[in-house]
């Protein structure tokens, strides 16, 4: 049986994780790889990692540390951030990554989902989407989700999975960093009306969480980032805790 | 050991070199005829898609080099796929070396609705029966990305259920193997399943 997903996802600078990280056991919690091999011992089944640096210099350092993680890492792992266009793809994907998000890059030419899903294939494409659940329903934010997009969550998201993305990340900004849990009710709506896998993010704060938007949400997968970070949830926990409630996951 | 890696246009290949790198071998990344020739262990990896593959394969000969090796090789993802007879992928005929063909998923199981395809993550590996899978026990997860897949078969040396589906996600016939899921993706598992082909006794 197909197990659900568990994805830690580390923000990047300057080839530096950044946010404050609690990591016990590590000589070097700021670095990428080393973070990265951790979460994959402890049984991560993949692992992103954002570029959040905007300069040349910062890409060419996050292109580097790919190819690190690709020879120390033997579970797959997505990159996103700073791609614009096929080149950056070609860039990351022979650095060694599996797969590359895009997010504003996606809204603002929505081709480019096409030309990767036909030059690399649509398993290589993740369409990350930011929401909001504005009193007129879902719509899209792009920016860090600063500016409002006047699209709604369901309709981009048939409309990447249309032009060929191999899976959907959808962060629901009202749930993002509130730990409440999360937004299971759009998440179902989606995992139902999409024939592509759904990664849930944004909004975990507690085992049980990870559980409803697996079995609520209907969910393919989860990511997470700080409860991981900071040692809130451990993942061998976390998968046995789930195992425990009947959802499949690797153990 | 001199391990060899198929050099052709299907797609990523780094993840492999890395993971061959991971259990100590160096290996040859080629498609020259006489390198492949030489070598004692060949992997035919690949992430793509069927139609332009197989023509690739023929117009460069590589078709040919690869279906008279006769040292033990391990194909992997569309790797596999094109070692069968035929692909339903734009209905390509491919190398033959095994009698199955290839199916797509279909859209809707009868058991479970609906089904997702492409089939992305890890999923379980049952009735192991091969020393491919030495050390590994029934259960154990392996990571899948694919939309196509090989019917149960008597080439089958491990099953996968996906969507109701019940199929053969690991192939040997004389001295090919197959796997459906990349073992260079599957963490320490994967890693075993390298060394062990490897490692195969081989006359």
């Amino acid at each position: 049986m197909l197990a659900k997903r568990i994805i830690p996802c580390l923000d990047v600078k300057d080839g530096r994780t950044v946010k404050g990280i609690n990591f016990v056991n590590l000589r070097d919690a700021g670095d990428p790889v080393e973070l990265g091999k951790a979460y994959s011992e402890q049984g991560a089944d993949e692992l992103v990692f954002l570029d959040i640096a905007a300069t040349h210099e910062g890409r060419k350092t996050f292109t580097d540390m790919v190819s690190r993680v690709a020879a120390a890492i033997s579970i797959p792992f997505t990159v996103g951030g700073g791609i614009h266009e096929l080149a950056d793809v070609a860039r990351l994907l022979e650095a060694g990554a599996d797969k590359v998000s895009l997010n504003s890059a996606a809204l603002r030419n929505p081709q480019l989902v096409n030309d990767i899903a036909a030059r690399f294939g649509s398993q290589v494409c993740v369409a990350a989407i930011d929401a909001r659940h504005d009193e007129d329903g879902w719509y899209c934010y792009v920016n860090g989700g600063r500016i409002r997009v006047e699209r709604t969550l369901f309709d981009w998201a048939r409309e990447v999975a249309d032009r060929g993305a191999g899976e959907i990340l959808f962060t629901s900004m009202d749930h993002d960093g509130v730990k409440q849990g999360f937004p299971n009710d759009a998440l179902a709506r989606l995992s139902d009306e999409l024939s592509i896998p759904v990664i849930a993010s944004g909004g975990a704060g507690a085992k049980e969480h990870f559980a409803d938007a697996f079995r609520l949400g209907h969910a393919d997968a989860a990511l997470a980032a700080s409860v991981f970070h900071f040692g809130e949830i451990k993942i061998p926990e976390l998968k046995q805790y789930l195992r425990d409630e009947g959802i499949c996951v690797r153990l | 050991m001199k391990v060899a890696v198929v050099k052709y246009n299907a797609g990523n290949i780094c993840s492999v070199i890395n993971a061959l790198r991971r259990i100590g071998i160096e290996p040859l990344v080629t498609d020259s005829a006489a390198d492949l020739a030489a070598a004692d262990r060949i992997i035919f990896p690949g992430q793509g898609e069927a139609v332009n593959t197989m023509v690739y394969l023929h117009e460069s000969g590589l078709g040919d080099i690869i279906r008279n090796l006769r040292q033990p090789v391990l194909g992997i993802c569309i790797g596999q796929q094109l070692l069968c007879a035929h692909s339903e992928e734009g209905h390509t005929p491919c190398l033959g070396i095994f009698d199955s063909c290839v199916c797509r998923f279909p859209a809707n199981s009868p058991t479970e609705g609906r089904i997702k395809v492409p089939q992305i993550g890890w999923n379980t590996i049952e009735d192991l029966r091969s020393p491919l899978f030495d050390g590994l026990k029934n259960g154990d997860f392996v990571y899948f990305v694919h939309s196509f897949y090989v019917p149960e078969c008597a080439e089958a040396i491990a099953h996968t259920t996906y969507g109701g589906v019940t199929y053969a996600s690991a192939l040997h016939k004389g001295n090919f193997y197959a796997t459906q899921f990349h073992p260079e993706k599957s963490g320490d598992t994967g890693l075993r399943i390298l060394h062990n082909f490897i490692h195969l006794c081989h006359d």
